[in-house]
C-alpha cells in the first residue's frame, strides 16, 4: 500500500504578525512548523501503514528549507520524502499549488491514498485537498475525524459534519483531508531521528513534474489578494465581578440599555 | 550551562522533552489522583525507542550507557516521578541480566526490553530485608532441572504491570550474602502470584507491589550469572542504577523551580510581582545554584560510571544522595514560594514535593549511601 502525505511548513500560530509595508505574513524571525493538521495525516498514515504494510512518501512544495519538515516526518515513521521546489512555483495559490503537488504525485506511481491536512494554519483555506483530488482525478473525503475500518482496497471513514458525522466509505485510489480529533501523533522517535539525520532528499523542479509553466506560480494563480490587515483591537470591554447571579443582572441591564 | 552532549545525546534529551511535554504533563495530576500506572505514555515511551538507550546495539537496543538514560530520566522526570520511575524500573529489572546473563538469557529478554514490548522489574527487597539486604529469607532450591523458588518480595516497583523479574534467592542460607543467586521468572510462571498494592504519599502513578513465590518452578536456565554471586551483581547494578536515581532529582527539581520562578513572576502582592522582593530572589537563586551543583555531579559520576572504572560506588552513591536530598529541599521551597497555592492540589508543587521523598529512600536510603561513602574514604586513606 502506496500512501502519501502532503505537509506544508508555516509559520508558528503563536507568533503571527503582518508586515505593515507590504501586508503580507512577517516571516522573519517567525519560528517555522509543521502544519498542525499534516501531523495528524502522518500520524494516520504511518498506522496504516504498520496495519497494512506499504510505504508512506511525504512531500512538501516550498521553499529550499521546507527539507526541515520533511526530515521530520522521516523521523516520524514516514519512509521516504520528496521536496517539490522551484522558483517557478512562488506565489502560487490553492489552485496553482494543488496543480503543482498532483502533478508531483504523478511522478510517483501508484498510489493508493493521499492525507492531507484538512487546512494549513496560515492561510486556513482548507482548498487544496479537494483541489488535488480533483486534478488526480479520484474520490475525496474532507475533515475526517476517525478510520472506522481500513482494507488495501478501501477505507471507511468518519466524516465530521456540524451536527455529528457522516460515514463514509472510499475506494482506493482516494484522497482524504484530516482533523485533529483522528489520532494523536507520536513523538518522533531516536532510530526515526537518525534516519532523518541520514536520509537523501530529492528535489523536483517544474521540469521534473512535467508541469506546464503557465499553470505555476503567481502566474497560475486566479487568486489576488487585494488588501490583507489585521481587525483593528477594539478596547471597550468591561469585566463583571461579584457572584454569577449578580454578573448575569449586570450583563443583562447592559444589553438592556445597549438595545 | 553547556555540559557537552553529544548529538545523539541532544537527540535522547529532545525526544524525552517532548514526550514530556505532549503525554505526561497533561495528565500527572490525574494519574495521581487516581493511582493509575501510566501504560499508553509507557507505549508513547516506547514507540519513541526511549527503552533502548539502555540496551546493547547487537540486542536491538541503543548502546548508550548510564550517562545516556540519566539524561532520559532527567527530562521524564521534570513532567513526572512517577512515570519516570515506571521507566526506569525496567532498567534497573534487567540490567543483572545485561551485567552477569548468559548469551542465551540475553538473547532472550534483551530485543523485547529495547521495544517496550515488555517491562521488567527487580526483586530484591523483602519485609525483613532493607538496608540490610543481606536479611533476604527467598529461597532457590534445584530441583532436577528446575529451581523451586518460595518467598515474598516487598514494594517491588513494576510489580503486577511487567512481564520479566529479576528475584534474588538464596541458593545456599548458611552462607548469607555469598549464598544468594539471581534468576529470572516470568509473568504467569507457575507458583509465581502477585500480593499487595501499595498505596503510597507519591510517585502513586507508578504500581509498588508485592511479590509472591510459591513453590514457583522455573527452568534452570533461567539463573543469571554463576550461582552464589547474585549479591556481587545486585551490587554493581544498583552502582549503575543510581546516578539514574540522582537524575530523577534533577528533572524533579527542575521542574519545581520552572514552577516557582513563573509563579513569582505573575503573583502580585503589595503591588509588585513577588520575584522583585528579595527575600523571594534569594529562595529562588537557592534553588537554582544547588540545582546546577547537583546536575554538575550527576553528569560527571554518570559519565565515570558510563566508562566502566573498577570503582564506581563513591561517585554513584555521592551523586544519589546529593541531588535527591536537593530535591527534597528545591521542592519544598517551590511550595514555600508558591505559599497557600502550592500547598493546594490545583498547583503541581505539591505533588512535587510528595514525590521527591522517596528518592532519599529508594534504590538504597541516603544514609545507607552516606555510609558507602565512608567506607569508601576509609579504604582509599588506609
Amino acid at each position: 500500500m502506496h500512501i502519501v502525505v502532503c505537509i506544508k511548513q508555516v509559520p508558528d500560530a503563536k507568533d503571527v504578525r503582518l508586515d505593515p509595508e507590504t501586508n503580507t505574513l512577517a516571516r522573519e524571525g517567525v519560528e517555522s512548523i509543521m502544519n498542525p493538521y499534516d501531523r495528524h495525516a502522518l500520524e494516520e498514515a504511518v498506522a496504516l501503514k504498520e496495519e497494512h504494510g506499504g510505504t508512506v512518501t511525504v512531500i512538501t512544495m516550498g521553499p529550499p528549507q521546507a527539507e526541515e519538515v520533511l526530515r521530520e516526518s522521516i523521523a516520524c515513521g514516514a519512509d521516504q520524502a520528496l521536496l517539490v521546489s522551484d522558483r517557478a512555483f512562488a506565489g502560487a495559490d490553492t489552485w496553482a499549488t494543488s496543480y503543482t503537488l498532483a502533478k508531483a504525485i504523478q511522478t510517483l506511481g501508484k498510489v493508493d491514498l493521499t492525507l492531507c491536512g484538512k487546512q494549513a494554519i496560515d492561510g486556513d483555506t482548507a482548498q487544496v485537498g479537494p483541489g488535488i483530488a480533483c486534478r488526480l482525478g479520484v474520490p475525496f473525503v474532507t475533515c475526517v475525524q476517525k478510520t472506522r475500518q481500513s482494507s488495501t482496497e478501501s477505507i471507511i471513514v468518519e466524516r465530521m459534519m456540524d451536527d455529528g458525522f457522516d460515514v463514509v466509505q472510499v475506494p482506493f485510489p482516494a484522497l482524504l483531508t484530516v482533523v485533529k480529533d483522528i489520532n494523536e501523533p507520536r513523538v518522533a522517535s531516536l532510530k526515526g531521528k537518525m534516519k532523518a539525520k541520514k536520509a537523501t532528499i530529492p528535489t523536483l523542479s517544474a521540469a521534473d513534474i512535467q508541469a506546464e509553466p503557465q499553470n505555476l506560480g503567481l502566474t497560475g494563480s486566479p487568486t489576488q489578494v487585494v488588501r490583507v490587515f489585521s481587525p483593528e483591537a477594539r478596547g471597550d470591554r468591561t469585566v463583571f465581578t461579584g457572584t454569577v447571579e449578580e454578573q448575569v443582572d449586570q450583563l443583562v441591564r447592559q444589553l438592556k440599555d445597549h438595545f | 550551562m553547556e555540559y557537552f552532549l553529544t548529538e545523539e545525546q541532544q537527540m535522547i534529551v529532545d525526544t524525552a522533552r517532548e514526550i514530556t511535554n505532549e503525554k505526561i504533563i497533561p495528565v500527572r495530576a490525574e494519574l495521581d489522583e487516581k493511582n493509575e500506572f501510566p501504560r499508553e505514555i509507557l507505549k508513547d515511551i516506547a514507540k519513541a525507542d526511549l527503552f533502548s538507550i539502555f540496551v546493547p546495539e547487537e540486542y536491538g537496543g541503543f548502546g548508550g550507557g548510564c550517562f545516556d538514560i540519566a539524561l532520559a530520566l532527567e527530562e521524564l522526570a521534570r513532567g513526572c516521578v512517577g512515570v519516570a520511575t515506571s521507566f526506569a524500573a525496567s532498567a534497573l529489572g534487567i540490567y543483572p541480566v545485561l551485567i552477569a546473563g548468559s548469551e542465551e538469557l540475553k538473547q532472550k529478554y534483551l530485543p523485547s526490553i529495547a521495544t517496550g514490548e515488555k517491562f521488567a522489574a527487580f526483586g530484591l527487597t523483602e519485609a525483613n530485608a532493607g538496608s540490610d539486604a543481606s536479611g533476604i529469607q527467598t529461597t532457590a532450591v534445584l530441583d532436577g532441572d528446575e529451581w523451586v523458588l518460595n518467598g515474598t518480595k516487598q514494594w517491588i516497583t513494576n510489580g503486577g504491570e511487567a512481564q520479566i523479574y529479576t528475584i534474588i534467592a538464596l541458593t545456599d542460607p548458611q552462607k548469607g550474602a555469598r549464598g544468594a543467586s539471581i534468576f529470572v521468572v516470568e509473568d504467569g510462571d507457575p507458583g509465581f502470584s502477585y500480593g499487595k498494592k501499595e498505596d503510597k504519599m507519591g510517585i502513586r502513578s507508578s504500581s509498588t507491589r508485592e511479590l509472591i513465590l510459591k513453590d514457583c518452578r522455573i527452568p534452570k536456565e533461567r539463573m543469571v550469572g554463576r550461582k552464589g554471586t547474585g549479591f556481587i551483581t545486585v551490587m554493581k547494578t544498583l552502582d549503575i542504577s543510581r546516578p539514574g536515581i540522582a537524575a530523577l532529582g534533577v528533572g524533579l527539581a527542575q521542574g519545581a523551580l520552572d514552577e516557582a520562578v513563573i509563579y513569582a513572576k505573575q503573583r502580585v502582592q503589595f503591588g509588585k510581582p513577588i520575584v522583585s522582593f528579595q527575600a523571594v530572589q534569594h529562595i529562588l537563586a537557592d534553588m537554582a545554584i544547588q540545582l546546577e551543583a547537583a546536575r554538575a555531579l550527576v553528569y560527571s559520576a554518570a559519565r565515570h560510571i558510563a566508562n566502566n572504572p573498577k570503582n564506581m560506588s563513591k561517585a554513584s552513591s555521592m551523586c544519589k544522595v546529593f541531588a535527591t536530598d536537593m530535591a527534597m529541599k528545591v521542592t519544598t521551597d517551590a511550595v514555600q514560594v508558591l505559599g497557600g497555592y502550592g500547598y493546594m492540589k490545583e498547583y503541581p508543587v505539591e505533588k512535587m514535593m510528595r514525590d521527591a521523598k522517596i528518592l532519599q529512600i529508594y534504590e538504597g536510603t541516603n544514609q545507607i549511601q552516606r555510609n558507602v561513602v565512608g567506607q569508601e574514604l576509609n579504604k582509599e586513606y588506609s
